[in-house]
């Protein structure tokens, strides 16, 4: 903005043209750190394996193969883990939202029975928990181990969520759900017909930064779910990543040892490529989201 | 966080109603609170599990009662002392190693909103977020496929002499938190950077014109106006990660930690974690648990405090 006012008023000074060169310079090598490892993983990924495996490939792609990609979608569970974290992504997402949505709008009533202690206890949980493991031990008390639920539930309400729609929502004229309380229209018949739908930026927001979560999230898996059924595709990821840290270091000899490398070589281009098709939905779509998270990121900067 | 918002909405209870309707609103919010408490509250009734040496498969109530002795065990036993010791010294020396790079996102962003392109702002931006998104897993195998053994970071070093061959970063115990470090502020610098952005075309731009009148050069800019502006912000988000201090989260440590390195990457969440779930010593680790929630609470609070000191306001 201040450098728009100089352009308008003179012409770049040689010390502007440094300091813009230099400036150029450093941001152009941060920003080529952020996107060469996801380029560079891509393009191992469609060549050919043994020379990823050694280490050959550097800035283009060589003897390119999808071979690769037809590999991984053998791997074990695959269609599952990928149904399944849609399913949550999706599903969680959109209840999570609700649930947020519906509690903001009630805690904008100030007539309700015991709002500031109520209102304490929940915002209270964004600064102490009672830790993993009594966590784990209630959500087991529960019934939630292994089942598909444990995805969904504990987060049903996020508190922080829930208070940059409660600020959202207070930036309403009061005179919109007078005017519908006068024509008989009850709580719910208001926030659904009236709040909810001028919402709509707000919740967009938080549906992203809630189903980025989702999409990430592989510990809850690791800390909850055995069932290979239930697992998520990051947890899949994770877990084929752990095994490749530990048969690395076994040590092999004569045919086994031709055997292993062949079965290395494999393993390491099924992991490339399943990083890519994993992280592939959030690339895609990050662009488009990219604007939507720098609101939210403001919004929450404005409440602290 | 103080209960805010005395909208119009709100107004509308001045006029004496029916009492019945405050109750109406809290009976209709109270599913959605009953599951913050549910899954928030109801929880500490775990920390009951310090007091016995509990047993997995067994109830609880026909273990042992030891009463205190789990936490004075913590600290007597010379195995449990060295591992509480060793996990503290982790977190805090990630931590304030991680405070050193605190300014950088201010920085980065006063640099990029100086540069004259607004499409090479938006570009840099743009790009320097998208590893914000990108989880744990995904960064542990994007950076194994450099650094690894056969990798091309680590072929590259090799012909350049400056490592040995069977070099392995990955396996490495050196330089662990520094590299963990330097992971973090890869992921987090552009997002980070965002907040200062906003901030800074919230700054008047009378200030930077009667600067410029005056003859204020850049830098002269930057310093006297830009950098006041920012720096109550950069002091808010300061104190808020204090009162986040021990909350490192486990995904990272999970992800990159393995035999060779364990000594350096173990914080305290992934020990709560490897002796509660790994070898199933959940009394230790509930005990563990409750002296972090207890710190960190105590941490907030002054954090909170030391906030209502400096800026007269509250963060939480």
């Amino acid at each position: 903005m201040t450098t728009a006012l100089v352009k308008r008023k003179k012409p770049m000074t040689p010390q502007d043209v440094l300091f813009n060169t230099l400036c150029g310079i450093v941001f152009a090598i941060f920003a080529f750190i952020c996107v060469f490892p996801f380029y560079y993983l891509f393009i191992c990924t469609i060549s050919n394996p043994n020379l990823v495996e050694v280490g050959r490939i550097t800035i283009w792609p060589k003897g390119l193969t999808l071979r690769n990609y037809a590999e991984v979608l053998k791997v074990d569970n695959l269609g599952n883990a990928a149904l399944i974290t849609v399913v949550r992504a999706v599903f969680g997402t959109l209840s999570s939202t609700f649930c947020s949505a519906y509690l903001a709008y009630f805690f904008t009533k100030q007539n309700m029975w015991g709002r500031r202690l109520w209102y304490r206890l929940v915002v209270a949980t964004m600064y102490f928990s009672a830790g993993m493991i009594p966590e784990y031990l209630n959500n087991r008390a529960l019934g939630l181990l292994n089942t598909f639920w444990i995805y969904i539930v504990p987060g049903l309400v996020g508190v922080y969520n829930m208070i940059l729609i409660k600020t959202s929502m207070e930036s309403l004229p009061g005179e919109l759900e007078e005017s519908a309380v006068l024509d008989g229209a009850g709580y719910m018949t208001r926030l659904f017909r009236i709040v909810l739908p001028l919402q709509k930026p707000i919740l967009a927001t938080v549906s992203l930064f809630l189903v980025v979560n989702h999409w990430n999230d592989f510990f809850t898996t690791q800390l909850y779910v055995t069932n290979p059924r239930l697992y998520t595709l990051q947890f899949l990821l994770y877990e084929f990543l752990a095994q490749v840290k530990n048969t690395s270091n076994a040590v092999v000899t004569g045919d086994e040892a031709v055997n292993a490398t062949m079965n290395v070589v494999r393993a390491t281009g099924i992991r490339l490529t399943l990083t890519v098709v994993v992280m592939l939905p959030i690339m895609l779509v990050y662009p488009f989201i990219q604007k939507f998270y720098v609101k939210g990121v403001m919004i929450g900067a404005v409440k602290g | 966080m103080q209960i805010s918002g005395r909208t119009s909405v709100g107004q509308m209870r001045r006029k004496p109603k029916h009492k019945w309707d405050d109750y109406k609103v809290f009976l209709l919010a109270f599913p959605a609170i009953a599951l913050v408490l549910l899954f928030r509250y109801a929880p500490l009734w775990g920390w009951s599990f310090a007091l016995f040496q509990y047993k997995p498969g067994k109830a609880l109530l026909d273990c042992k009662y030891v009463g205190l002795q789990n936490f004075s065990f913590l600290f007597s036993n010379p195995v449990m002392r060295r591992n509480l010791v060793r996990v503290l010294t982790n977190t805090f020396g990630i931590h304030l190693l991680g405070y050193l790079f605190t300014p950088l996102p201010m920085l980065f962003a006063i640099f990029l909103s100086e540069m004259k392109s607004k499409r090479y702002q938006k570009l840099v931006q743009t790009v320097t977020t998208l590893p914000n998104f990108i989880s744990w897993v995904i960064i542990y195998s994007l950076v194994n496929s450099f650094f690894s053994s056969s990798g091309v970071a680590t072929n590259l070093l090799k012909s350049l002499g400056l490592v040995e061959e069977g070099f392995n970063l990955m396996t490495s115990g050196d330089h662990v938190w520094l590299r963990m470090v330097l992971l973090q502020q890869w992921k987090g610098l552009g997002w980070s950077a965002i907040i200062y952005f906003a901030a800074i075309s919230g700054i008047s731009q009378d200030m930077f014109e009667a600067a410029m009148i005056d003859g204020a050069n850049r830098i002269q800019r930057i310093w006297y106006i830009t950098i006041p502006s920012l720096i109550p912000t950069y002091f808010v988000l300061l104190i808020m990660s204090i009162g986040n201090f021990l909350n490192t989260g486990v995904d990272q440590y999970l992800t990159f930690g393995n035999a060779l390195n364990k000594q350096y990457i173990e914080v305290l969440d992934l020990y709560v974690y490897n002796l509660g779930i790994g070898s199933g010593q959940i009394s230790f680790s509930v005990a563990v648990g409750i002296m972090k929630s207890v710190v960190a609470l105590v941490l907030f609070s002054s954090a909170n405090l030391a906030s209502k000191k400096i800026r007269g306001e509250s963060v939480f």
